[in-house]
């Protein structure tokens, strides 16, 4: 129940730190630095510049600066000499397209402006999601640093022509000598393209098609190939499922991708029902922190239980070793057993017994969530064939290599054994959308389009086509990848008629490609292709895995953020500034680890009195490859164990600002996730996180989440006096206890005419997954302020996911029977913080309709609209911060800088490419203003203005914001509550809504939705 | 604003008058003689509205040039050819040759009856009819200027009641002076010493000074304020355009829809700029401008010479060869300068007050159809916008949209139709995010 638990944010606060407590109360954590200045008696005495003449200089820049300003710009207008028919500038042209690039992969909806992509959406007709990668991509784009403009020879730029002649010359010597051509791709799940490859292939018999995922789930492949026959992975109907247990497979974050939306499905707790989600695991990841109940083991301790679960399950004794969480595994089973074919296991140790293991649980469940038929296409790298290619070239058996999109000379544990080993073949051709490693390693490098500029299709799984469309003119000299493949080949059509012809007797089945393009995916139902299972011997796959999982003192369990993903879009800014949803950092990777380690071996994370977290380096040694890393100190992270993301590091032609963390690929062994035999060791120096957990707080106040059980909710009355999951606030009034809405400070409006827009937001559909967070970004043109500016609490995000950590204890009178008060208490549950349960709170502008920043507006800059949006006129403010002072949420956010046109921040909003992804609907903000949610008022006024021209009354559900439209599992709605068929006018009325603060009376419209968790373990 | 010629209203009205004047001061006009000017009229009207989209008189177009038609082809063969060209061909081996000559069949014309097609051959046989200038007899006309201003008599009046008035106070004062004991002495002298007294009086008088000095402060901080205010407005901003485009010909005298070129008002926050093509849907066909037409641009007056140029620069842009009469694909975009900049952080969308309140163009760009050069009209500021919202009634009742806010409104503000402002169109977010 909500008023028995403790919420925390970091782990300082819990030691009770003066310095967090501080910052509970301050919203502007650094002060004006004026004894800096005052402070220094004898430069102020030396100074010639007396009083007077500073007032002289101020006055005589104030009259330059005026009269600057009676000038205005010349401003030109230049129309198109021809103009496209479905282009009117000022109206969006929405198109459905699909992304993949070889690590994300989704079905979207792009929203174009005078033919420039500005924004990503999930094509929710397809069933498509979003993650923060997917949303970002629209920026990457235009990322003119880091894109291949022209075809270049060893660096001089060429024609296509020549590159097209002398390649073609020598891929046919190399085919008359019969030597080896490498063609090295990532995962392209795409039916067209590998027939332009065959074709490829077909024409130079000497070429082998290898493909490498950075991140391998090359295991799972294998795995589920020995079983069902074909080399995929298996997809999970989570929405049917009771029983869903994971051992790290991480699902909700970049475990085969995409799962979100079918788990939530499965998760409403209106229905009564709710799956029963255990996650083991020895990170804290995404999933886990969503987890009912999540078990920490490290990482030999995972693959272990998953063991002993077969055990429990089959009856079947299987060689394995005691876990310290054999107890709850046994639990585990039960529950399994009792939801039967509804229940389904899953592993995310990239290891083929261990998959096996997981396989045969679910066959001898009978699982009906695994899906076998519709398999998943989005990860089919091989690391064995690419270690082989590397000795292939060392021994001089390949003659030729061409890359598409790949980094192997970056994203390989051994990099530069294979940068070496290319020094050996004789044609290196690199086909890439963008700059790196690999491609300055090759003599000929060939820019590819974008996704966003190219024509192609996707089958992300057996059944699921998608189709891909350029929503914008190539911006460089690029050529698609399958034209060039084809031309080499010798075929002369151009790609887009191949691939019209191609679906036309390959896909559509007699329906209309026409249709098929305008929306963008075509789905198929599929026979079921698995007939029978093959029979594995299970004795011996585990006692394989027994002897291969070398338990350690300290293991490794690398992961992917986020954020980063696998690093291909580690020059995106949205990207780096995105807070890691559970540790809250951004612009950097460290090694998580868990409280008790950190006390024995001397790590610490001290709260500087900037809001800025500092952390300690290790140097982490496995199997001889040695890299220092900070530390940073994660509740929930298992005993042994630390973790460490992939993706970061990557330096070659990054932005400097975008050369943050360290990579830690090269500690990627074999491809695996786990590392075991770690070796931990405490260096010199201290790192300096842009992390934003301690800023921003809500400390001390309560009322902030709201957290029940399913059986509560099932049972128990919200408002019960005493049990009650959503009580209402009661203040004090008179001396007498009242109910807060009795009381107000402010006079009450009516507010039953025209829209009156709220939005509800899910605590319990709510995954943390942080995709609302960039498509904020793109749509209302939030600037990126870099990581030293994060790191002293100057981040721009209007809307941020708050993390809170929370541990179940007594009642607060019993603490107080212990003696615990204050950073005691904290103390006290300082065990409890070893598997601390973990809930995310999307905050922004809560729209107060009693808003406290309104009132004390010097300048009457912000104010209330009819509508509900609490608004903010930049042009008016002056720059005060009475406003952030006053809001409970904070939630406000101060421009300290001009973050446009501005040398001193190298991202987006200063380069001409990267200034083409800005919303024109939405003003850019200057220095000195104040700035925050706006509800995304452009979008409703713009719905409004279209219902209006139709003459007609704004549609059900006609209404949405950037978040809730990025929002795949449906936790944000948004609406107008006047309007009783829309789907917020209900939400507002549930018996699971409240306000957060609602003691305050601020009468928000934001509306929260209690998280449920169902704790019914059996 | 840079390069920009600021014009005063008045004196553009002046130039305008005084080249009026002149205009007409030396231009006689006399018709020749010998030619039927009712015939060739008539003809010349058949000829605009049925044969100038293909024909000129004087250049090939789509068809060949039909000035002195009548010398190569008999009358009786043209009017077979004019009536039904495709039936002719048939029996006529010349019209088949002639029907080579381009790729687009030429359309029939059995409405016409055989005077019209003499009459049109008429005006192709005498052309337009030339102004000659006659010595001796003046035209005259134009405008006759007239200051408006106040009469003289009540200028001399009021300048005598002032001094009457003053001497009347000078010799208040000698007398008081004289009443408190001072000498008589000369008119002359008395009145500069009285002068003097006056000024040490006021001088002496702190009252008197600091009355002074808060009027002077106030003076100026008004006009300081209002200098203030100007600051960013841009009201009458004509910056001079790449082409000398008149709204007044096209919009005031050819009657265009303003929505024909600026075709995404109705659509879009922008009214847009037609592009080049817009243009070439006329001017394809047009490529001169007729006799006689001229218009006044960055103060002079561009003529048929100039204007002919002007409509060159669109062939130029559109990447068109007026002599093949074809695309030749060098397309350069034109420059044009925008006139109405609102700032950055305003929002304004065209469509909401075109389509959705029927608001005239006029309204917000002023008489477009009578300037040559366009300028802006108004002055785009906050409380220019503000006021109207204010006093707008706007016909909702059509609109689906408002059947039930409308109502509400209404009932609560107990008036019949609500404004903009009662809707809600003065809150800051509506306008600014």
């Amino acid at each position: 129940m909500a008023s028995n638990k403790k919420y925390w944010k970091s782990v300082e606060e819990l030691k009770g730190s003066s310095v967090v407590e501080t910052l509970g109360k301050n919203e502007f954590v650094a002060d004006i630095p004026t004894d800096d200045f005052l402070g220094d008696k004898e430069t102020l005495e030396n100074s010639s510049t007396s009083r007077r003449d500073f007032l002289k200089y101020v006055g005589f820049t104030t009259a330059a600066a005026s009269l600057a300003a009676c000038e205005g710009p010349v401003v030109k207008s230049i129309p198109y000499v021809v103009k496209p028919n479905d282009i009117i500038a000022g109206v969006a042209d929405w198109y459905a397209t699909s992304m993949s690039d070889g690590y994300d992969f989704a079905n979207v909806l792009v929203k174009t402006r005078e033919g420039r992509p500005i924004q990503i959406m999930p094509n929710k007709e397809a069933n498509g999601t979003t993650s923060a990668r997917v949303q970002a991509a629209v920026l990457s784009l235009y990322d003119e640093k880091l894109r291949l403009k022209e075809p270049t020879k060893n660096g001089d730029a060429i024609s296509w022509s020549t590159a097209d002649k002398e390649i073609g010359q020598k891929l046919n010597s190399l085919k008359e000598i019969d030597a080896q051509v490498v063609l090295l791709t990532g995962t392209m799940a795409s039916p067209s393209t590998d027939k332009v490859v065959g074709e490829f292939l077909a024409t130079y018999p000497n070429a082998k098609h290898v493909i490498y995922d950075a991140v391998s789930e090359a295991a799972a492949a294998d795995a589920f190939q020995t079983m069902y026959g074909t080399r995929a992975l298996p997809n999970y109907k989570l929405e049917n499922a009771e029983a869903i247990v994971s051992f790290g497979a991480d699902f909700l974050g970049d475990f085969h991708g995409g799962f979100e939306k079918a788990y939530i499905a499965g998760r409403r707790p209106e229905t009564g029902k709710m799956s029963y989600h255990t996650q083991v695991e020895s990170n804290m990841s995404l999933t886990g922190a969503n987890a009912d109940k999540r078990l920490v083991a490290k990482p030999s301790d995972v693959v272990f239980s998953l063991l002993n679960l077969y055990k429990e399950i089959t009856g079947q004794s299987v060689a394995s070793k005691a876990t310290p969480i054999d107890g709850e595994i046994k639990k585990l089973a039960k529950a399994l057993k009792k939801a039967g074919s509804k229940g389904v296991v899953m592993t995310g140790v990239n290891d083929v017994n261990a998959q096996l293991i997981s396989l045969a649980i679910n066959k001898a469940l009978n699982s009906a969530i695994l899906d076998a038929n519709n398999s998943l296409n989005i990860r089919q790298g091989n690391f064995d064939q690419v270690q082989n290619v590397i000795s292939d070239m060392k021994s001089g058996q390949v003659g030729g290599i061409v890359t598409v999109n790949v980094d192997p000379s970056y994203s390989l544990p051994n990099a530069g054994e294979f940068t070496e080993a290319l020094k050996k073949v004789d044609l290196k051709v690199a086909l890439s959308v963008e700059n790196n490693e690999t491609v300055n390693a090759m003599d000929y490098a060939l820019p590819a389009p974008h996704f966003l500029e190219s024509w192609g299709d996707t089958q992300f799984s057996a059944g699921n086509y998608g189709l891909v469309q350029p929503t914008i003119q190539p911006l460089f000299k690029t050529r698609q990848i399958q034209d060039t493949l084809l031309k080499w080949s010798g075929n002369s059509t151009s790609y887009y008629d191949y691939l019209k012809s191609f679906w036309s007797t390959d896909v559509l089945e007699g329906a209309s490609w026409n249709k098929a393009l305008h929306n963008g995916f075509f789905k198929k139902t599929i026979a079921a292709t698995v007939e029978g299972v093959a029979a594995v011997s299970i004795e011996e796959v585990a006692l394989k895995l027994k002897n291969s999982t070398a338990a350690s003192a300290m293991e490794l369990n690398l992961y992917t953020k986020t954020g980063l993903g696998d690093g291909k879009q580690a020059n995106n800014p949205w990207l780096q500034e995105f807070p890691d949803p559970i540790t809250r950092a951004s612009w950097d990777n460290y090694l998580t680890m868990s409280m008790a380690d950190a006390r024995e071996l001397g790590f610490s994370n001290p709260v500087k009195d900037n809001g800025a977290i500092n952390g300690d380096y290790a140097k982490v040694t496995v199997n001889g490859s040695e890299l220092v890393v900070p530390v940073m100190i994660q509740p929930g992270q298992a005993k042994g164990s630390v973790g460490l993301a992939l993706g970061f590091g990557k330096t070659f032609a990054l932005k400097e600002e975008m050369q943050v963390g360290v990579n830690a690929y090269t500690l990627y062994k074999g491809g695996n996730n786990i590392q075991y035999n770690v070796a931990i060791e405490k260096v010199l120096g201290t790192h300096k996180f842009a992390c934003t957990q301690v800023q921003k707080t809500i400390a001390g106040r309560h009322d902030i989440l709201k957290v029940a059980t399913l059986k509560e909710y099932n049972t128990v009355a919200p408002k019960d006096h005493h049990n009650g999951w959503n009580k209402p606030a009661y203040v004090s009034y008179d001396h007498k206890e009242v109910e807060a809405k009795t009381i107000d400070l402010w006079d009450e409006h009516n507010r039953e005419i025209g829209h009156h827009f709220n939005l509800s937001i899910d605590l319990t559909s709510c995954t943390g997954c942080g995709a609302c967070v960039v498509a904020c970004h793109a749509e209302n043109n939030v600037p990126v302020v870099g990581k030293n500016e994060v790191r002293v609490g100057r981040d721009m995000h209007w809307l941020r996911i708050d993390r809170y950590y929370s541990s179940e204890v007594e009642t607060r009178e019993e603490a107080k029977e212990m003696g615990l008060s204050g950073g005691d208490l904290y103390k006290a549950l300082e065990t409890e913080a070893e598997n601390p349960e973990v809930t995310f709170q999307p905050m922004m502008c809560q729209h107060c309709n009693h808003a406290p920043c309104e009132t004390v507006c010097p300048v009457a800059a912000t104010s209330h609209g009819r509508q509900g949006q609490n608004q903010m006129a930049y042009n008016r403010c002056v720059g005060t911060r009475y406003c952030a002072n006053n809001c409970p949420y904070r939630v406000r956010r101060f421009n300290w800088f001009s973050y446009s046109n501005n040398n001193e921040f190298d991202f987006n909003m200063n380069n001409e490419y990267g200034k083409m992804v800005l919303n024109p609907d939405v003003v850019v903000r200057s220095r000195g203003v104040m700035e925050k949610c706006s509800m995304c008022i452009q979008m409703t006024q713009a719905t409004i203005l279209k219902a209006k021209k139709e003459g007609r009354k704004v549609n059900v559900d006609e209404f949405e914001t950037a978040c809730s439209s990025a929002c795949t599992t449906g936790a944000m709605v948004f609406g107008d509550v006047n309007n009783e068929e829309d789907e917020v006018a209900a939400l507002a009325e549930d018996k699971r809504a409240y306000n957060v603060l609602d003691y305050l009376q601020t009468k928000p419209n934001v509306i929260y939705q209690v998280k449920v968790r169902n704790t019914n373990e059996a | 604003m840079k390069s920009v010629a600021l014009h005063s209203r008045r004196t553009s009205v002046l130039l305008k008058s005084l080249t009026l004047l002149l205009f007409f001061a030396f231009s006689i006009s006399s018709y020749s003689q010998d030619v039927d000017e009712v015939r060739q009229k008539e003809g010349k009207k058949l000829f605009k509205s049925l044969c100038a989209s293909c024909h000129k008189l004087d250049k090939k177009l789509v068809g060949p040039a039909l000035g002195g038609v009548e010398e190569n082809r008999e009358n009786s063969w043209l009017k077979s050819w004019i009536k039904n060209n495709a039936e002719f061909q048939k029996v006529n081996a010349e019209a088949a040759e002639a029907a080579q000559y381009s790729a687009t069949a030429m359309n029939a014309f059995p409405q016409l009856s055989d005077q019209n097609i003499d009459d049109i051959l008429y005006y192709t046989t005498v052309g337009e009819i030339k102004k000659v200038a006659a010595p001796g007899e003046v035209l005259v006309g134009g405008q006759v200027l007239e200051e408006r201003g106040a009469p003289d008599w009540l200028i001399y009046f009021l300048a005598a009641a002032i001094v009457v008035a003053f001497l009347m106070i000078a010799s208040l004062l000698k007398q008081v002076s004289e009443l408190k004991g001072d000498k008589k002495s000369g008119v002359q002298s008395n009145l500069r010493r009285d002068l003097q007294e006056l000024w040490v009086g006021v001088k002496e008088n702190t009252f008197l000074k600091v009355l002074g000095t808060i009027f002077l402060l106030l003076v100026g901080a008004y006009f300081l304020f209002g200098t203030l205010f100007t600051v960013g407005v841009d009201q009458g901003y004509q910056p001079i355009q790449p082409i000398a485009f008149s709204h007044k010909i096209h919009s005031g005298e050819n009657k265009i829809d303003c929505q024909y070129c600026h075709s995404s008002a109705k659509h879009s926050k922008h009214s847009g700029i037609p592009s080049v093509n817009v243009c070439m849907n006329c001017h394809k066909a047009i490529s001169e401008v007729a006799e006689g037409t001229e218009i006044q641009w960055n103060g002079q007056t561009y003529g048929k010479t100039q204007l002919d140029k002007e409509i060159a620069k669109v062939y130029d842009a559109a990447g068109w060869d007026p002599e093949e009469l074809v695309y030749t694909g060098e397309e350069k975009p034109v420059k044009w300068i925008r006139i109405h900049n609102l700032p950055d952080f305003a929002y304004y969308n065209h469509s909401q007050h075109v389509t959705v309140a029927g608001v005239k163009c006029q309204k917000c760009h002023g008489p477009v159809e009578e300037m040559d050069e366009m300028y802006q009209y108004s002055p785009l500021t906050m409380g220019w916008c503000i006021d109207c919202h204010r006093e707008t009634n706007v016909d909702l009742k059509s609109n689906d949209y408002y059947a039930k806010i409308h109502d509400q409104l209404a009932k609560k503000y107990g008036v019949e139709r609500v404004t903009i402002s009662q809707l809600g169109g003065l809150e800051c977010g509506k306008c600014h995010y």
